[in-house]
């Protein structure tokens, strides 16, 4: 039985014992995003692709692609406010 | 050839322990219970067992590092009492919740304060409701067969749920006493090897313990802790027949003392079965119809089992050596009495709170709750169910 078959509907019979995930590598299942209050907003207009964003980010939410970032991914984002600190350009608010 | 000796409850346990040779021991010490780890430390320095013994800073620690290594795929076992189960307090829950079969042994002691050292149930009773098997044993030789039984009980897949053996603090743990041990081989083959099933240091399924578990699921895990609960009594009474069958001595859920045609009967656990016995004894020969129901396994409680096993007699004193302090009765009183209850099964019960804080239990006090017996059965009137037993300043 791995987590990816257990669900808020699986009855008590066919979970593990005391919760245990029997399988690696699968914190990103877990959508830490929804303990967000506050959202960061990304303007890719004012956005110079300097790169300081995305090393500061403490989950690892801002996807990067071909040395580019793409907009937040909010599965994961916490809304720490980090981005928006370093951001030279004000391409990011907090909202 | 079983091996005859002469051993304290303490040393009994030890022995116990040296011969089911455990990969970890994590233990503080605590009176009454100090010499258990001490004694097992000595065979660890001595080279006669291979557990890697970890001398921890506190009892918290210590059941911590017994959840740690248990989850690591090892036996763990640990001894405490009294304050030190008390600081262990959280780490018990985990133990349990986490399904990890690590073995305690439990020297009786009140529970402080004011400060006391001397046997009461009082530790136990706290732990009653947090979901670990427990034994209670009359004497030595009691303590040292339930913790070769312990294993096999809380390792069984239906049950995986920590076991913990209760033997009372310096009556039975500071007393020596004549025991009979099992053969080294003996005990290795019984207590077996331990294969769990899943572990931390298996690098074939990495795994994850003990995660968040909110209101989805903690629910389902918890009835997953009672059906367990409920298997065990099927697997300690097997264990039990495997032990009988290897020793000779025989254990189920609890022990019937001239029970047969007993009118009145007495229902205790630990040394003080001892006692009532020997009270028993004593009015049988006067021709007074007394029996003793002495409780093995108080967790499961074998409620139905009890209930039945009282049914046929007249009047029926619980004897609990801690108090509730609920203004109804102490926790054996409550579990026999609804256990009663629910089977249908209407005995006029009394319960006495007695022994508290190491206080002697004589001959003399359990025979005047026979005599009260004899008069509720008498007048029908049991008057106050809620009664201490010698207490100074009680008519």
């Amino acid at each position: 039985m791995t987590e990816n078959e257990i669900n808020s509907k699986t009855p008590y019979q066919d979970l593990t014992i005391g919760g245990n995930i029997y399988k690696a590598g699968n914190a990103k299942e877990f959508k830490t995003g929804d303990w967000r209050s506050t959202t960061p907003c990304f303007i890719p207009e004012k956005c110079k692709q300097c790169g300081l964003c995305y090393p500061v980010c403490p989950e690892d939410s801002i996807p990067v692609k071909d040395g580019k970032r793409l907009d937040f991914d909010f599965d994961s984002c916490k809304g720490c406010g980090v981005c928006a600190k370093v951001c030279p350009f004000g391409a990011i608010e907090m909202k | 050839m079983s091996i005859r000796e002469r051993l304290s409850g303490n040393e009994a346990a030890a022995i116990a322990m040296k011969q089911i040779n455990p990969d970890v021991v994590a233990a503080f010490p605590i009176t009454p219970s100090t010499e258990i780890p001490q004694y097992f430390s000595t065979f660890v320095s001595n080279g006669t067992v291979d557990t890697e013994f970890v001398a921890v800073e506190s009892e918290h620690s210590a059941m911590s590092a017994c959840i740690g290594a248990e989850s690591a795929g090892g036996r763990a076992m640990t001894a405490t009492s009294a304050n030190g189960l008390s600081l262990m307090w959280e780490m018990i829950y985990i133990a349990s919740s986490l399904r990890l079969p690590i073995v305690m042994s439990l020297v009786n002691r009140a529970v402080s304060g004011p400060l006391n050292i001397h046997c009461d149930h009082s530790d136990a009773m706290g732990v009653r409701d947090s979901g670990w098997i427990q034994l209670f044993s009359e004497n030595n030789q009691e303590a040292y067969d339930n913790l070769i039984m312990a294993h096999q009980i809380a390792e069984n897949k239906d049950v995986l749920l920590p076991l913990m053996v209760c033997q009372d603090g310096f009556i039975t743990s500071h007393s020596i006493e004549n025991i009979e041990l099992i053969e080294d081989d003996k005990v290795k083959e019984f207590v077996g090897k331990y294969e769990p099933e899943h572990y931390l240091l298996n690098h074939e399924e990495p795994i994850a313990v003990g995660p968040l578990d909110l209101q989805a699921y903690l629910f389902e895990h918890k009835k997953q802790q009672a059906d367990a609960m409920v298997a065990a009594k099927k697997v300690i009474l097997e264990v039990s027949e495997r032990f009988e069958k290897m020793t000779g001595r025989k254990y189920g859920f609890f022990e019937e003392y001239k029970l047969d045609d007993a009118e009145i009967a007495i229902v205790c656990m630990n040394s003080t079965a001892g006692t009532a016995k020997a009270t028993c004894d004593k009015l049988r020969e006067q021709g007074i119809k007394a029996g003793v129901l002495k409780v093995r396994v108080f967790r499961p409680f074998p409620a139905e089992e009890i209930a039945k096993a009282l049914s046929k007699l007249k009047a029926v004193a619980v004897l609990d050596k801690a108090d509730s302090l609920n203004a109804a009765g102490g926790a054996l009183f409550e579990d026999v009495t609804s256990g009663m209850f629910v089977n249908n099964i209407h005995v006029p019960t009394v319960n006495y709170v007695y022994g508290i804080g190491g206080r002697d239990t004589t001959v003399t006090d359990i025979e005047k709750v026979y005599k009260d017996l004899e008069e509720i059965v008498k007048t029908g009137d049991i008057k106050n169910p809620y009664r201490y037993l010698g207490v100074r300043g009680d008519n």
